[in-house]
C-alpha cells in the first residue's frame, strides 16, 4: 500500500505542475515560450496517465501515456513548424486584449472556480486520484478557453485549444481509465488534423495580410487585384 | 538550557561569519559561468576590512535616520537568525520568541529604514531606488503572506522549528504538490528580495539602472561597510529559512551534542553551495527584466503561491 500512496503523491504533483504549465501559457508572451510550456503541459499529462496506470496495470491508460509523448510533444511542434515556420521561431511579443498581469489575476479566479464547481463531483467519483484529476482538467479547459479568447495570435489560439484538449483528458484519465483505445486513437488523430488545418489557414492569413494577428481582423476589405 | 543559549549566539556566529563568503563565493562563480577568472572569494572580508578603516562623511543636511539605519540594517538580520534554525533541527533558547511572520516583519523594519535613510540626504538616485524598491517590495508582500499562510496552515504551527519536521515525516509529504509549488514560488521570492538578477543586477554599475543598489551609494567608511554585511547577512537569512525551513531540513543537528552542532556547520553550508550553484546558473541564464516586467514575473510566484494553497485546501 506504500507504493501506491507514493503513485498518488506523485500524481498529484504532476497535477500541480500540470496546472502551473497551463497559467505559463497565460503568462508567456512568446510564441515559442507558449509552445514549450504546452509541450510540458503534455509531459505531465502523459506522466498522470502513466502513475495512474502502472499499478494495477491498466492497458488504456498506458497507451494514452505513449499517445500523448508521441503525439503532442513530437508531432504537433513538427506538423506547426512545417506549416508556419516563421511564426514558431519568431521572438515577437504575442498582442492580447489584457495586460498580463491582469489575464493571470483572472486566471487564477478561474482556477479556484474550476475547484469550488467541481467538488460535487469529485466527492462523488470517491477515488482520490479523481480529487486531483478533476478540478486540474477542468481549470485547464478553462483556462485553454481564457487563452483563446485573450490572445489575438493565431498560433497561441491553437495552443489554447490544445490546451483544453489536454485539460479534457486530465480529466478522462482518472474517472473512465477504461475508455476504449479506439476513441483515444481518434482523438490523436484529430489533434493533428486540427493542427494542421489551422496552420494552413494561419499560413493563408499570413500570406493575404502579412500577419497572424487574427485580432487585427475586424473588418472586411475588399481584395485589391493583382 | 545553558547550551540552548550558547548555540542559538553560535548561530549568530556563523552568519556573520560566512555571510561576506556566500557574497564572495557567488561573485567568483557567476565571473567564472561567464569565462573570466573572478576576484578572490575572500574579496567581501577584505572590502568590510578596508571600509572600517576609513573615515566617515555624513551630510550636514541629513537627519538621525541617515546615522541610525545602517545599525538597524547590520543588526535585524542577526535578530532573524535567533529565531529560525541555522544549525539545529530542535527550537533554541529564543526560538519562541517570534515565529515567521515575525521574522518577516523585522526583516521588513530593516527594509523600512534602509528606504527612508535613502531618500534622507536628497541625493537623486537614492529616492529612485527607493521608490523602485517599495514597488518590487509591495509585488512581493502578497506572495509573502500567502507562502507563510499556507506553510503555517499545513503544519498547524508558525514556529519555523515546527513547519520544518512537517515536510519529512513521512518522506512522501516531501513530494506533496504544495510543499513543491511553495518551494517554486519562495525560489522566485528570493530572486526579488535579494536583489539578484531577473530583478535587479547586483553588479551594475550605472545608476539609472539600479534599485537595490542605489539606495547605499550616500554611505561612506565604517556605516558603508555595515550596509554591505547586513546585506549580505539578509541574503544568508533568506537562503537558510528556503533551505533548512522549507526545501531540505536535513543536515541539522538533531541532539545537543557539541559536536553534531559543530557538525552541522560544514553541512550546512555544503546545503549553501549547492544552492549559490542553482542560483548563479539561473541568474547567468536570464536576462534583467525591464522595471514593468517585474509585475509579471511576480505574479507568476503569486498565482504559484496561491496554487499551492487551493491544492491543499481541497485535496483535505
Amino acid at each position: 500500500m506504500a507504493g501506491e500512496s507514493f503513485l498518488y503523491q506523485f500524481n498529484a504533483l504532476t497535477g500541480g505542475l500540470f496546472l502551473l504549465c497551463t497559467f505559463g501559457m497565460v503568462a508567456t508572451r512568446q510564441v515559442q515560450g507558449c509552445m514549450r510550456f504546452f509541450i510540458l503541459q503534455s509531459l505531465f499529462l502523459a506522466a498522470s496517465a502513466f502513475l495512474l496506470g502502472i499499478h494495477p496495470v491498466l492497458w488504456g491508460l498506458l497507451a494514452v501515456a505513449a499517445i500523448n509523448v508521441v503525439n503532442k510533444p513530437i508531432l504537433v511542434p513538427w506538423l506547426l513548424r512545417r506549416t508556419i515556420p516563421e511564426e514558431i521561431h519568431t521572438r515577437r511579443e504575442i498582442s492580447q486584449v489584457l495586460n498580463i498581469p491582469a489575464a493571470l489575476l483572472l486566471a487564477l479566479a478561474i482556477a479556484v472556480g474550476a475547484y469550488f464547481l467541481t467538488l460535487p463531483w469529485v466527492n462523488l467519483a470517491g477515488t482520490s486520484a479523481a480529487g486531483v484529476n478533476i478540478p486540474i482538467g477542468l481549470a485547464a479547459l478553462l483556462l485553454g478557453a481564457f487563452t483563446l479568447t485573450v490572445r489575438r495570435e493565431a498560433v497561441p489560439q491553437l495552443l489554447g485549444l490544445l490546451a483544453m484538449e489536454n485539460g479534457a483528458f486530465f480529466t478522462s484519465i482518472a474517472i473512465a481509465p477504461e475508455l476504449h483505445l479506439l476513441v483515444e486513437l481518434i482523438v490523436a488523430f484529430d489533434v493533428l488534423i486540427a493542427v494542421f488545418v489551422i496552420g494552413v489557414l494561419t499560413r493563408a492569413i499570413h500570406k493575404q495580410i502579412g500577419t497572424t494577428q487574427v485580432g487585427a481582423l475586424a473588418a472586411l476589405r475588399e481584395e485589391s487585384s493583382r | 538550557m545553558t547550551s540552548h543559549i550558547l548555540f542559538n549566539l553560535l548561530q549568530v556566529a556563523v552568519v556573520m561569519a560566512f555571510a561576506p563568503l556566500l557574497a564572495g563565493v557567488t561573485n567568483r562563480l557567476k565571473e567564472v559561468i561567464q569565462s573570466k577568472h573572478g576576484p578572490n572569494i575572500l574579496q567581501p572580508y577584505w572590502d568590510i576590512w578596508k571600509l572600517f578603516h576609513k573615515d566617515e562623511v555624513i551630510s550636514d543636511q541629513s537627519s538621525w535616520i541617515f546615522r541610525f539605519t545602517p545599525y538597524l540594517v547590520f543588526i535585524t538580520p542577526l535578530f532573524v537568525t535567533l529565531l529560525i534554525p541555522v544549525l539545529t533541527s530542535y527550537p533554541l533558547f529564543f526560538a519562541f520568541m517570534g515565529d515567521m511572520l515575525g521574522a518577516g516583519f523585522v526583516l521588513a523594519l530593516g527594509g523600512f529604514f534602509f528606504t527612508l535613510a535613502a531618500v534622507d540626504t536628497a541625493n537623486p538616485y537614492g529616492p529612485m531606488g527607493a521608490s523602485r524598491t517599495r514597488l518590487v517590495g509591495f509585488l512581493a508582500e502578497p506572495v509573502f503572506m500567502i507562502v507563510f499562510f499556507t506553510v503555517s496552515f499545513i503544519a498547524g504551527s508558525t514556529i519555523p522549528y515546527i513547519v520544518q519536521q512537517q515536510w519529512v515525516q513521512p518522506l512522501s509529504r516531501f513530494f506533496e504538490p504544495a510543499h513543491v509549488l511553495i518551494i517554486l514560488a519562495f525560489f522566485i521570492l528570493i530572486l526579488a528580495e535579494g536583489g539578484r538578477i531577473p530583478v535587479d543586477n547586483p553588479s551594475g554599475h550605472f545608476e539609472l539602472a539600479m534599485i537595490d543598489e542605489s539606495k547605499g551609494l550616500e554611505y561612506s567608511g565604517p556605516a558603508a561597510a555595515l550596509m554591505k554585511w547586513g546585506g549580505e547577512m539578509k541574503l544568508f537569512v533568506l537562503i537558510c529559512v528556503f533551505l533548512n525551513v522549507l526545501f531540505t531540513p536535513w543536515g541539522l543537528a538533531s541532539t545537543t551534542a557539541v559536536s553534531d552542532v559543530l557538525l552541522a556547520i560544514p553541512l550546512v553550508l555544503f546545503k549553501i553551495l549547492i544552492f549559490v550553484v542553482v542560483l548563479v546558473i539561473v541568474e547567468s541564464s536570464l536576462a534583467k527584466l525591464r522595471l514593468f516586467r517585474i509585475s509579471e514575473f511576480l505574479g507568476v510566484a503569486f498565482i504559484t503561491s496561491v496554487a499551492a494553497m487551493i491544492m491543499w485546501l481541497f485535496a483535505m
